[in-house]
């Protein structure tokens, strides 16, 4: 007998009892079902972490000045001013690993169209910027390295601030607002970028040439130091281990600090961050994952128990097969193909029911709905194997099963 | 092959004994019995429960194997033969028909008399073909698609007839065929298998009722696990009597 006939055996008689049929793959079901749903629930809600994670800038390493130290009271990171412009352009031009950087100066004022006005924070910084924070532009454009070396002033606004001097939807490029009394030119808008990480509004801000900053805004000279943080986009193939050596070395040696002296600089790691937060969401789906391949198991427990049934319940049926030729492998064949079909039929309604799980959450925490393939046929490989696994028993007893005992069975 | 086939007996049991265990006790059901059936007789085996019929039927139809002593069939020794060998004898070789009929239950007629050929790798079509031809022979040809529950008890022993008779074997055993039968579908039955010896079949029934026995050409009575007597006989021609007679 072919393999096309015993299946077409095993699924006839399985049709025969479809509730039995059904409820026994049930374990199935919910087995494939869950680790689909898990695994794209784990999936999405990393894709969603690598997203917000994505929007403050890859590959991110920030830059502190050191703590200032007056009269023993010893301020934060930050409070004394230690990076100078030139160890920016040194960051620029000379670190391979690096791969843009950029300052960020940081206040928060008022600022006024023409019948609005709303208080944001400001940022000074350079063209690079809105490479390494990842900020891509809406309307217009950023501002240029010519705008920061003559201190123009122009100025590129977030959607939030657009919304509240203009409302949403206007198109702000060559207005005027003003900021500590003085006319900016707006010159591009951002896209929206949303709620960042901390939960604040990425898009309640402006960013002016860094020099503008200083002068206009703060109404202060320039000086050697910059006042405030550095952002640095590690080259991605050199990675930001790589480059936070780099720059401590760079830094180091441009601070002239000896052996002995601690950083007059703190750099982090902000890739680490995303990391961490990756790893924790990916232990998590591996357990749900592992939770959800157990009732797997326990599904196949529950094939081999109904197919005990159904050899003890047949027997006579077996009895009558093998009196008229079929051979034990026939017998075999036909319960161990029944066993698999259970399975693999649980599987497929279980991918297709953890498809629509994993569908239905995707919509409903608006996450990107990542469906692996591997993943399924994973789940139906593994569905299949427990299906041979857990049916070989109750198969091998049936077709070890005497004839004449067989046919005398009440 | 044939010429030498045609010299030989069909069956030929050469001090064939079975002595089941239970236990520590040990029961002789056979004891050494020497059976000879010529291809083409007809033989009733008649004989008490215990009587060992039943444990020789077992071995004629290859479902058990004699503990000592040989079982050859159409000359060939199949004591020794394992449980697929047997199974792939019982396919080709053998027929079988049984008292409670052993229909599968929910599986139409057609199906039930497809069963042999599905096990000798008969494509569907042909056996789908044969099967239709064989109820036709015990004349179901109008029940193809009835399930067993829809036949009478003479009409289901005749499906199983038709199943014993799909792949054209040459010896068909039956094991009480009547038991569960009124008197009027036994001589159906009987009028059945007299037509099939006339076309060359062999057969061979174990019954107790010594008027079913009287169809057979030969009757063998058997005791404590010996053959008591044989002897041949002139049949008794099976005639189903008109039907009021049988209402009387």
């Amino acid at each position: 007998m072919n393999l096309l006939e015993t299946l077409r055996l095993a699924v006839s008689s399985l049709l025969r009892s479809k509730m039995r049929s059904f409820l026994t793959s049930l374990g199935i079901i919910i087995g494939v079902g869950a680790v689909i749903a898990m695994v794209a629930i784990g999936d999405g809600a990393r894709a969603n972490v690598q997203k917000v994670f994505d929007s403050m800038g890859t590959d991110l390493l920030i830059i502190l000045p050191g703590s200032s130290n007056s009269g023993g009271a010893r301020g934060g990171f930050g409070s004394q001013p230690s990076i100078t412009w030139d160890d920016l352009e040194a960051i620029r031009t000379q670190v391979p690993s690096v791969r843009a950087a950029a300052p960020e100066l940081r206040t928060s004022t008022q600022v006024f169209s023409e019948d609005q006005n709303w208080r944001t924070s400001v940022i000074g910084t350079t063209p690079d910027f809105f490479a390494v924070r990842a900020w891509s532009l809406a309307e217009g454009e950023r501002f240029s390295e010519a705008d920061v070396e003559v201190g123009a002033k122009v100025v590129v606004l977030g959607q939030t601030v657009v919304e509240k001097l203009y409302g949403a939807g206007f198109n702000p490029v060559g207005q005027v607002v003003r900021i500590n009394k003085m006319p900016f030119t707006v010159v591009g808008v951002t896209a929206r970028k949303g709620q960042s990480p901390m939960g604040t509004d990425n898009d309640d801000t402006l960013f002016v040439p860094a020099t503008t900053f200083q002068r206009q805004v703060q109404a202060q000279s320039l000086g050697k130091y910059i006042p405030g943080a550095l952002f640095v986009q590690a080259d991605p193939t050199a990675g930001t281990a790589r480059a936070w050596e780099d720059l401590t070395v760079l830094l180091r040696e441009r601070h002239r600090l000896s052996e002995d002296e601690a950083n007059d600089f703190d750099i982090r790691d902000l890739s680490e961050m995303a990391n961490s937060r990756q790893q924790s969401t990916e232990t998590l789906s591996l357990l749900l994952a592992s939770i959800a391949a157990v009732s797997l198991v326990v599904g196949g427990i529950g094939i081999m128990n109904i197919m005990l049934v159904s050899v003890t319940e047949r027997t006579r049926e077996i009895g009558v097969r093998a009196a008229v030729g079929a051979r034990p492998r026939d017998i075999l064949a036909q319960f161990l193909i029944e066993a698999l079909v259970l399975a693999l039929l649980g599987g497929l309604v279980g991918a297709a029911l953890g498809l629509g799980v994993a569908r239905l959450l995707a919509a409903r925490f608006q996450w990107p709905l990542l469906v692996r393939p591997d993943v399924i046929f994973l789940a139906l490989g593994f569905s299949a194997l427990v299906g041979v696994g857990f049916g070989l028993y109750p198969a091998r007893k049936a077709s070890r099963l005497d004839p004449i005992d067989a046919l005398r069975y009440e | 092959m044939n010429g030498n086939r045609e010299r030989m007996p069909l069956i030929a049991l050469r001090g064939a004994s079975k002595v089941y265990r239970t236990g520590d006790v040990e029961v002789a059901a056979l004891k050494g019995v020497d059976f000879t059936v010529e291809a083409g007789e007809f033989v009733a085996i008649m004989g008490s429960s215990g009587s060992g019929k039943s444990t020789m039927m077992n071995i004629l139809g290859c479902l058990d194997r004699p503990t000592t002593g040989r079982y050859l069939l159409e000359g060939q020794d199949v004591s020794r033969l394992d449980r697929t060998e047997l199974a792939v004898v019982r396919n080709r070789t053998l027929g079988f028909v049984f008292q409670s009929f052993n229909l599968l239950a929910r599986t139409s007629a057609l199906e039930n008399v497809e069963l042999p050929l599905l096990y000798a790798g008969v494509s569907a079509r042909e056996r789908r073909r044969r099967a239709r031809e064989a109820l036709e022979r015990v004349g179901l040809g109008e029940r193809l698609e009835h399930h067993p529950r829809q036949l009478s008890g003479g009409q289901q022993q005749r499906v199983a007839i038709a199943r014993a008779l799909v792949n054209r074997p040459r010896l068909l055993l039956a094991d009480e065929p009547t038991g569960n039968l009124d008197s009027r579908t036994s001589v159906e039955v009987m009028v059945l298998f007299q037509e099939l010896r006339r076309e060359g079949i062999t057969l061979v029934l174990v019954t107790h009722e010594p008027d079913i026995a009287g169809y057979a050409g030969r009757v063998v009575v058997m005791k404590d696990g010996r053959i008591l007597s044989d002897q041949r006989q002139q049949p008794v021609p099976a005639v189903v009597p008109p039907l009021e007679e049988a209402v009387s």
